[in-house]
């Protein structure tokens, strides 16, 4: 299968600090890519250079063989672990803000019949994860779980060719997190997505990913500890199923046992 | 009981609160009375009979001169112009500190310019705006808006900088464009601070309309009491004074009871 990102030789600099060097990773389409490391291994950073937030300083990254723009777009979806959700919208409103923004470039309103189709596409997707009866809340009003559901939403509404989590679960505690785990599972196979997640948590890693990277540094100067950068150190495919590819009988039966 | 802890109920919180301004009301009447024993003719402290028997001509007699009731002319030429000068502020800085808020490019451009003119005092740039517009109404509102515009400006655009950076970046994830990132994700969240900025600037927008009328004005609550000093008339201007005040607490309060309508989401309610 062809990689749906490919990422060659990436480096990210800051000044005379190195934080990512040589990266070269392709990730698949229908993948779930768990990224673990120590903090201040650049973790975040790659994902920021993923996302378009910023420009890798050397090295070509490439989406579906196009070169990457280094601005943010409506391709890569993303949801961090906190402030992803507007908190001056309803969660309606939220939803649809990425519908509105496509269809009303001066506005950034819909109105008629346009707004309503927008509104039940954005009902269905917060029916999706569990928001389905919170429709008319703000933000301040619903739970750290609540508002990762809902900022999980907002980007799948946009249907982005890759999903990128910047360690969304790590604010939650861990009852609602094995919950988020299922749901995450659960858009992942009927969206069928890409999804790039960064962890603090080797066993949400192993448990949710197909493909587990450690990113740390290989080499370490204690004289001049930022002159060297992280990389990938571990590469490890998990022997489970792509959201593209066919499932067996067993594994929905699970997945929808997670679910209840 | 530590004293932090101590919570007031609300009927007790109202008594409390009234206490100590009753307690002024009263040291003034005893410390006027003691002055009236010993010169009836007193005009510095002003018995309430002086205040009203003063005050009822300005508001039910028709001056002499110009056929108006005085008080609620004053009155309407103050709100006037205060009204109109916070408003040209408050949408001035809305505007300005919006784009600068967002946009980086304007804000290395212009920023530099308002904090410079935010430092400038404005009264010093009365004459200026006098010599400007004339001695007319133009001027004084002008000087409202000149004195406290910037520090409005600075305010939101403060605000703006200080959004989360990752609500931006989602915004963008959402395919906003940089008007579309303005107008939904800036300006909303950017007009309760508005509000609260108006209410902050109350107070200097009070002083520079009554500077200004103090200086040249033909009416204006702040003319008259600077017209009437001359006769040591304290039955006029502590009525005054204190109508002033008066007008200034109900507009914060109708300010702040509008955001709570218009915005709950910023005041951590519900809807």
């Amino acid at each position: 299968m062809s990689a749906l990102l490919r990422l060659r030789d990436v480096w990210v600099e800051y000044g005379d600090k190195v934080v990512i060097e040589g990266i070269t990773l392709d990730i698949e389409a229908g993948s779930f890519v768990s990224i673990v490391g120590p903090s201040g291994a650049g973790k975040s950073s790659l994902l920021r250079v993923i996302l378009g937030q910023e420009a890798p300083t050397r090295g070509s990254i490439r989406l579906d063989g196009a070169p990457l723009a280094p601005e943010c777009g409506p391709d890569r979806g993303v949801v961090f672990q906190r402030y992803s959700v507007f908190p001056h919208l309803s969660v309606l409103r939220n939803t649809m803000f990425g519908l509105e923004c496509a269809e009303a470039p001066f506005t950034g309103r819909l109105f008629g019949a346009r707004r309503r189709a927008a509104a039940a596409e954005a009902e269905e997707m917060l029916a999706a994860v569990g928001l389905g009866d919170s429709l008319h809340l703000y933000p301040a009003e619903m739970s750290g779980g609540m508002q990762q559901r809902l900022a999980i939403a907002q980007a799948l509404i946009k249907r982005p060719r890759i999903l990128l989590l910047d360690e969304p679960f790590g604010a939650l505690d861990p009852g609602i997190r094995t919950d988020m785990h299922a749901l995450v599972t659960r858009l992942w196979r009927e969206y069928a997505l890409t999804i790039i997640m960064v962890t603090h948590d080797i066993k949400e890693a192993f448990t949710l990913g197909t493909r587990v990277l450690a990113l740390d540094k290989r080499r370490h100067d204690p004289h001049a500890p930022h002159r060297f950068g992280a990389t990938t150190v571990y590469d490890l495919p998990l022997k489970k199923p792509l959201a593209t590819q066919a499932l067996d009988g067993s594994s929905i039966t699970i997945d929808s046992k997670d679910n209840n | 009981m530590r004293w932090v802890n101590r919570r007031v109920r609300k009927g007790n919180g109202f008594l409390l609160g009234a206490a100590p301004i009753a307690l002024l009301v009263l040291a003034y009447l005893v410390a006027a009375a003691a002055r009236h024993e010993a010169n009836p003719n007193d005009k510095i402290l002003p018995l309430p009979g002086a205040m009203a028997e003063a005050m009822a001509a300005l508001l039910f007699r028709p001056d002499p001169l110009s056929g108006q009731l005085l008080f609620w002319a004053d009155t309407f030429a103050s709100l006037q112009r205060l009204g109109f000068g916070l408003g040209i502020s408050a949408l001035s800085a809305l505007v300005v500190g919006l784009v600068l808020g967002v946009l980086p490019p304007v804000r290395a451009t212009f920023g530099p310019l308002v904090t410079a003119v935010a430092v400038i005092p404005p009264i010093a740039l009365l004459p200026i705006l006098f010599i400007a517009f004339g001695l007319g109404e133009t001027a004084k509102v002008a000087l409202i808006v000149v004195g406290i515009t910037p520090f409005m400006i600075r305010d939101i655009a403060a605000h703006i900088t200080a959004l989360p950076r990752e609500m931006l970046i989602k915004a963008q994830t959402l395919g906003a464009s940089s008007w579309q990132l303005l107008l939904r994700v800036a300006l909303p969240q950017a007009m309760p601070r508005l509000i609260q900025s108006v209410r902050l600037s109350l107070g200097p927008a009070w002083v520079f309309l009554i500077s200004a009328e103090a200086i040249a004005s033909d009416v204006g609550l702040g003319y008259r009491i600077f017209l009437v000093r001359r006769y040591l008339s304290m039955d006029v201007i502590l009525p005054y004074v204190a109508w002033i005040a008066l007008l200034a607490v109900v507009i914060d309060f109708l300010l702040a009871t509008g955001s709570r309508k218009l915005f709950p989401w910023a005041h951590g309610a519900g809807h």
